[in-house]
């Protein structure tokens, strides 16, 4: 039985709030003797905030977020913990049509990398005439949009502190500045590169997918205070999000107009399923399509696990760009990500890995692991770079 | 939220270190600013609130040198304008660019570091559910931090109760006109008085266990069903 009748879970509308909407519109809580309401939000920090004082009991959070505020390193420090990941991927990098021209003009190859190499050109060529930066969104400092834009500059030489601008925006208002030239660019989840795309305002010229392939993104966040007293409403949750991580994996247009229609989010369904249905087109050559199945994972490939290697990748990125001091990190990932309360919640309902960690960036096709009680199937891990994180 | 904006400390940051040393011309300028009567700018889509609030930050001798609808343009503002303290809204969703805004050192000479102590938790926890988010400059004392952000809370709880009654006030009066025109309806179709339609609608209201504009509401949509035939 559920310690609490009665879950209030914030989230920010976005495709990958799917699950959460679609657990809730299909009675998966409910079944669960669970009645969960949704609070929209429109900022990260507020619904980070609401979490921490217990105005809500859980919310859809951004991984890094998640683990920022645990280590106190923005507002006030309050132990946070996941024991479910909402998804992989879902991520792009959009530009205005400006930059677009520009960078499909210089680049020599039409690849992540070419697009990369070609921006630092267009960088260079604005220094040397006393251009202004280019200005680069993101939507939180601690997210994945920041780190995945970072390391793909990185990768072309481009230092993400010194030669451009990044700030921060809402996702809802991406496009509208992108449109108005407040920015050049952004790194932003779905379906934001899709309006920006559809709409003629912006170009998405790379996937999250092609910079980290099946990377973290979303998760189910709350106090490690508030795990501790409702460990069985927690399970009841996980078991509903269990079933609408497979629904929305198979049942991509069903879902989306549950989204919609509920109003969950202020957008037509014509426009939030166009990635799902891998129809968003892009790329330096204008007109790949990006593949479904690489720009939003909700079930398959373990999506759900709250691998702990995915929160030392993360937690290495806030130390690699100084967010964070020491090594000493495996405990924090540990504390932050309770694989333990996952297992407990998923014992017979479906197979699980038997290790907590595992390597990332070294797979470059689908792979297996041993699990529990029959081995998992895992999607493949590379870095653009060749980056590597071996546990 | 309570983070302070510090002008010299830099116990972290996104990985830039502070441009310029500190001088002890910054130390005194520091110990001068305890003493100095702090400067609040307001960001608040709500012009009414946001008056209300400076009124009561004014009264109570503090200096609001600006009151913005949204944080468009704030990095601008911060840097002209100096505020020791900036009081946002929580549902404005330009809270996230204000955190950014605080991590950086090079857009605010200025960085951010955590404002936090079990009294300023107890604080924070109520500022949030007033729906009040603050950004404080580090080395403004404690209590002048708590007092402004109470002024805040307050003010924020007291247009809250305000919405709330004009909100139920509007609710009772478009009840009151939904009863009266279903009395309309009854009094033109049965040829009753307007002391009986009410009896009427009173008593199937009782009988059925509905609210009186409930079932008003109801023969209003049965009426209009019937006229369509």
């Amino acid at each position: 039985m559920p310690e609490k009748r009665h879950v209030r879970i914030g989230y920010v509308p976005l495709t990958d709030s799917l699950p959460l909407v679609v657990a809730r519109e299909l009675g998966f809580f409910s079944d669960e003797g669970i009645e969960v309401d949704l609070q929209r939000e429109t900022s990260w920090a507020t619904l980070r905030d609401r979490v921490m004082v217990g105005q809500l009991d859980c919310a859809q959070m951004l991984a890094p977020m998640l683990l920022s505020a645990s280590l106190g390193l923005c507002g006030i420090r309050k132990q946070m913990v996941t024991a479910w990941s909402l998804g992989l991927n879902g991520n792009a990098i959009t530009v205005s049509q400006n930059l677009f021209k520009g960078l499909a003009t210089l680049a020599d190859e039409h690849t992540p990398l070419g697009a990369v190499r070609a921006l630092k050109v267009v960088i260079e060529s604005r220094r040397r005439n006393a251009q202004p930066q280019l200005v680069l969104a993101i939507v939180f400092p601690f997210s994945c949009q920041a780190y995945l834009l970072r390391h793909w500059l990185s990768v072309g030489g481009i230092d993400p502190d010194k030669d451009v601008k990044i700030v921060v925006l809402p996702p809802s208002q991406m496009v509208e500045h992108l449109r108005l030239g407040n920015i050049d660019g952004c790194c932003v989840g779905e379906p934001w590169n899709s309006v920006a795309a559809l709409t003629g305002v912006g170009h998405c010229i790379v996937s999250g997918y092609e910079i980290w392939q099946n990377a973290p993104e979303k998760v189910l966040g709350m106090s490690a205070e508030w795990v501790a007293h409702h460990p069985q409403t927690l399970n009841g949750l996980l078991r509903a999000l269990h079933r609408a991580g497979r629904y929305v994996d198979e049942n991509r247009n069903e879902a989306v107009n549950m989204l919609t229609e509920g109003h969950y989010i202020e957008l037509p369904a014509e426009l939030v399923n166009v990635s799902l249905n891998g129809r968003l087109m892009g790329g330096l050559s204008g007109n790949k399509p990006f593949p479904a199945d690489h720009f939003h994972v909700f079930s398959r490939y373990q999506a759900n696990f709250p691998w702990r290697s995915h929160a030392a990748v993360l937690l290495g990125q806030m130390q690699r760009w100084g967010s964070l001091q020491g090594d000493n990190l495996g405990p924090i990932a540990a504390q932050c990500y309770r694989t333990d309360l996952y297992r407990s919640a998923m014992s017979g309902m479906t197979s699980m890995p038997v290790e907590d960690v595992k390597q990332e960036g070294v797979h470059p096709n689908p792979w297996s692991l041993p699990g529990n009680p029959e081995s998992v199937e895992m999607g493949s891990d590379l870095m653009i770079g060749g980056n590597i994180y071996l546990p | 939220m309570l983070l302070a904006l510090s002008r010299y400390e830099s116990i972290w940051s996104a990985g830039v270190q502070p441009e310029h040393e500190l001088s002890t011309a910054d130390l005194s300028q520091d110990t001068q600013s305890k003493d100095k009567v702090p400067r609040v700018m307001l960001v608040d889509d709500q012009p009414a609130r946001a008056a209300i609030l400076e009124r009561a930050l004014t009264d109570a001798g503090y200096l609001v040198i600006a009151r913005l609808p949204s944080a468009a343009g704030l990095l601008a503002q911060v840097g002209q304008l100096n505020p020791d303290v900036i009081i946002v809204d929580m549902d404005s969703p330009d809270r996230d660019t204000l955190e950014h805004m605080a991590l950086l050192q090079r857009d605010l000479p200025r960085p951010v570091v955590m404002f936090a102590g079990s009294e300023d938790e107890e604080t924070m926890a109520r500022a949030i559910h007033a729906g009040v988010s603050a950004y404080v400059v580090d080395g403004l004392q404690p209590s002048r931090v708590k007092a402004i952000v109470n002024v805040a809370i307050t003010r924020f709880r007291e247009y809250q109760a305000l919405r709330d009654e004009l909100e139920k006030t509007r609710c009772q009066l478009a009840d009151r006109r939904v009863i009266e025109k279903a009395k309309g309806v009854l009094m033109g179709r049965r040829q009753l008085t307007e002391e009986q339609a009410y009896q009427m609608l009173r008593r199937t209201a009782m009988d059925r266990g509905q609210r009186l504009v409930e079932v008003a509401k109801n023969l209003i949509t049965f009426s209009d069903l019937l006229e369509g035939q």
